[in-house]
């Protein structure tokens, strides 16, 4: 099984994120992405979907995003992006573009 | 975070070379290469730093922008090389200098050579996320060594790990360093000279995904980690320090008092060191006898090494206070609350510290990038950085802006001088940004777009040792590297201004009192071959309507901006060079359909400041971009686009200021 469900896309050097359209990215089962979380909520990693980008996926995994992985949002900056993820122990800043692509569990407080 | 350096940054460096090898001279080829793997903040370069103290040679990685650093370990009789890698995640490459680490390790790769044996620093508190690096090393089959830093924060945040039980668990030879504890190091340069005998895993842990997740399980609970609990200091700190109001005004007092130090607290010593230097060209004048030999020692050489140490003291302070931020866990801080603003440059929050300190000068703007950890962004703001009004453009707009608009003007209540000023300090910055984001948008048609994202460290205490190495470091680099293209402008322009030379006896013939300081400067630069040049550019500035006068004083600030103003002075026969405004005033066009009106209109002056907002007049910038960026290709566009746009601006300025008056 292949958790880093990416969409094929050899013409990488050609994406651009901003024609990915936003349903693309998320996750059918629960349609939530790290992007959805409040502040102080937390949630289980479902997997990474980045179309045309499987080695920023990828990358995403190698930060810790990995299924299963439990991840809380500490905190927004003040002009609402990026955000501070806690996961694998460690804090780190995502931008709400790589955000979306990590789909997790229904985020609870 | 930026890979480290000192406390600071992967570095750019010139040496550009497409030979392998060549790059870095002195080093022993035979001697074992081991090379440092690890993510960015694992202690990783304050290990390197430790193990080969200030014998670190640079260089380039063959073809890519990337610094390749090297050094040498001594061990009693032995000795071996050690590479510090570029900081990364992953082997599993995205950016240039995450290829560097994956070609390195590549054993099929057919320039570079692959080390004999590696180390890997590993974070303690962020195990469960290295864990994955470490398997990707594993996989190339090299022998790997393990050193796990940070173990004392690990502890003080309630976490724990059985080192003895992790050894066994992946198979290779573990390590604990603790920065400060240097008795630590005795044991680990032991065992890297021993990297012959290191133990390989039995069974290499696997590369898929999801097993690689169960392997991390595994290896976490055999090995009893507790993960530690969260930063209680770094929790209570960044409450108020990531706040959107108190972190917000915490950020902008911060950036002021960083902005003061650099431009304040270096101008005195920078005084001194232009005291020194003119006090040494005192001398010189004084006690040479050859009128010639002792302007060209004064001036061209002990003037051109002043140029260069000027900006020590700029630079100094300037790592100082980077590498504090970074190795304090600020800089990520303050690149988190600034990201949004610089997103709309198409750069991310740590290029707000490199543009605002461009506003002392572009020097230490251009080498504050070094935090920038992807080579696209880097380029982009040095691209900008540069129109960023900076300290020597002052006295080239105090002298303009005073001959343009009288002190009494007022545009409403507040004075017309300080309304220019105040606006071409606003439009250098607004276009710097418009530069980097044109630049950024060029950036992606050649790859594809970086990911973001931005460890947030815990706040820990910069050491002494590591901001002066970087410090050091940063100082020792622009006085190899970039000094002498400096010196070598200075005197080639020295000798275009003063070349040929001119006895007595001709200057008395062609009617100069060989007394007066003034009209022997003025006669030599008249005749002299800048004259010569700026004659032959005039076709190119005519339609900007400034004369072969000013193209002199144009080509005499490519060695520094503010040298326009002491050229002019000379060009004007001004009693004062110093003071030229009142010569320049009643300068008079000597030729062509305008010969006889006053050359500085208002239409010229202000085609001439906005030529100098966007110029590249400063050889010592083109100089610290050809050493950040590793190659002549950026500053050679630097000073192809700022011209053309300087030159553009300057034109349609001239049209518009000529229309109003």
């Amino acid at each position: 099984m292949s958790i880093l469900s990416v969409a094929t896309a050899p013409q990488r050097r050609r994406a651009r994120r901003a024609d990915v359209p936003a349903q693309s990215v998320v996750d059918v089962a629960t349609g939530a992405t790290l992007a959805d979380m409040a502040t102080g909520q937390s949630a289980r990693v479902l997997g990474i979907e980045a179309p045309h980008d499987p080695a920023g996926a990828r990358r995403m995994f190698d930060l810790g995003f990995v299924p299963g992985a439990e991840v809380r949002m500490v905190r927004r900056a003040p002009l609402a992006d990026p955000v501070v993820f806690r996961v694998a122990g460690y804090d780190i800043a995502l931008r709400r573009e790589q955000a979306r692509w990590v789909s997790v569990a229904a985020p609870a407080s | 975070m930026g890979e480290r350096r000192g406390a600071g940054f992967v570095t750019l460096d010139s040496g550009h070379c497409a030979v392998p090898g060549q790059e870095l001279r002195g080093l022993d080829e035979q001697l074992p290469t081991l090379a440092l793997v690890g993510s960015p903040n694992s202690g990783k370069t304050t290990l390197f730093n430790a193990l080969t103290g200030l014998r670190a040679k640079t260089g380039n990685y063959p073809g890519v922008t990337v610094t390749r650093y090297v050094g040498r370990v001594a061990v009693h009789d032995r000795e071996l090389t050690l590479e510090d890698l570029p900081g990364t995640y992953s082997l599993a490459a995205i950016s240039p200098d995450e290829q560097v680490v994956a070609d390195v390790l590549d054993l099929d790769h057919p320039t570079l050579a692959t080390p004999d044996a590696l180390v890997v620093t590993l974070d303690a508190t962020t195990l469960r996320r290295s864990l994955n690096m470490l398997a990707q090393v594993l996989a190339t089959g090299l022998p790997v060594c393990v050193v796990l830093t940070f173990t004392d924060e690990l502890t003080r945040r309630q976490g724990s790990i059985d080192v003895a039980a992790f050894q066994r668990a992946v198979g290779v030879p573990v390590l604990t360093v603790t920065s400060g504890r240097r008795q630590e190091l005795g044991p680990l340069r032991d065992r890297l000279v021993d990297w012959s005998t290191w133990a390989t895993p039995a069974l290499p842990p696997p590369t898929e995904p999801a097993e690689v997740v169960s392997w991390i399980e595994s290896v976490l609970s055999s090995s009893g980690y507790v993960l530690p609990q969260i930063d209680r200091r770094t929790r209570r700190v960044d409450a108020v320090l990531l706040h959107p109001v108190w972190g917000t005004l915490v950020f902008f007092a911060a950036m002021f008092v960083f902005f003061q130090i650099i431009f304040t607290l270096a101008s005195p010593v920078q005084g001194w060191l232009e005291n020194l230097f003119g006090f040494l060209s005192t001398q010189v004048q004084d006690h040479v006898g050859n009128r010639f030999l002792a302007s060209f020692l004064a001036d061209g050489i002990i003037g051109g090494v002043g140029g260069v140490v000027a900006f020590l003291p700029q630079i100094a302070l300037l790592f100082v206070l980077i590498s504090i931020m970074e190795a304090s866990g600020y800089m990520s801080r303050a690149a988190f609350l600034m990201d949004r603003v610089m997103a709309k440059a198409g750069l991310e929050g740590r290029a707000f510290v490199a543009l605002l300190s461009s506003l002392a000068c572009a020097i230490p703007g251009i080498m504050a990038t070094r935090t920038l950890p992807s080579m696209r962004d880097r380029i982009s703001t040095m691209m900008g950085a540069p129109l960023m009004t900076c300290s020597a453009r002052l006295p080239v707009y105090v002298l303009l802006v005073g001959l343009l608009v009288s002190p009494s003007d007022r545009v409403g209540p507040i004075g017309a001088q300080g309304v220019i000023m105040f606006a071409l300090y606003v439009v250098g910055a607004l276009s710097a940004m418009a530069s980097a984001w044109v630049f950024s948008r060029i950036g992606r048609r050649s790859g594809p777009l970086l990911p973001f994202y931005m460890e947030m460290p815990p706040y820990r205490m910069p050491s002494a040792r590591s901001v002066g190495l970087a410090v050091w470091d940063a100082c020792r680099g622009f006085m190899r590297k970039v000094g002498k293209i400096i010196l070598a402008t200075t005197v080639v322009l020295w000798v275009l201004l003063n070349v040929p030379v001119h006895s007595n006896a001709t200057m008395a013939a062609a009617g100069v009192d060989v007394h007066d300081q003034a009209a022997v400067s003025a006669y030599t630069i008249d005749h002299s071959a800048a004259a010569a040049v700026g004659r032959f550019v005039e076709p190119v500035f005519e339609p900007l309507g400034f004369d072969w006068r000013i193209n002199v004083g144009i080509l005499a600030s490519l060695s520094a901006r503010e040298v326009f103003v002491a050229t002019m002075g000379q060009v004007a026969a001004a009693d004062n060079p110093d003071k030229p405004a009142e010569g320049l005033k009643h300068l008079t066009v000597q030729s062509g359909p305008r010969a006889g009106e006053r050359l500085f209109t208002p239409a010229v002056l202000a085609a001439l400041l906005v030529f100098f907002l966007y110029a590249l007049q400063c050889a010592s910038t083109i100089g610290v971009l050809r050493r950040e960026s590793g190659s002549w290709k950026w500053p050679a566009i630097a000073f192809g686009y700022m011209f053309v746009v300087a030159w553009t601006m300057a034109f349609l300025t001239g049209l518009v200021v000529g229309a109003l008056t």
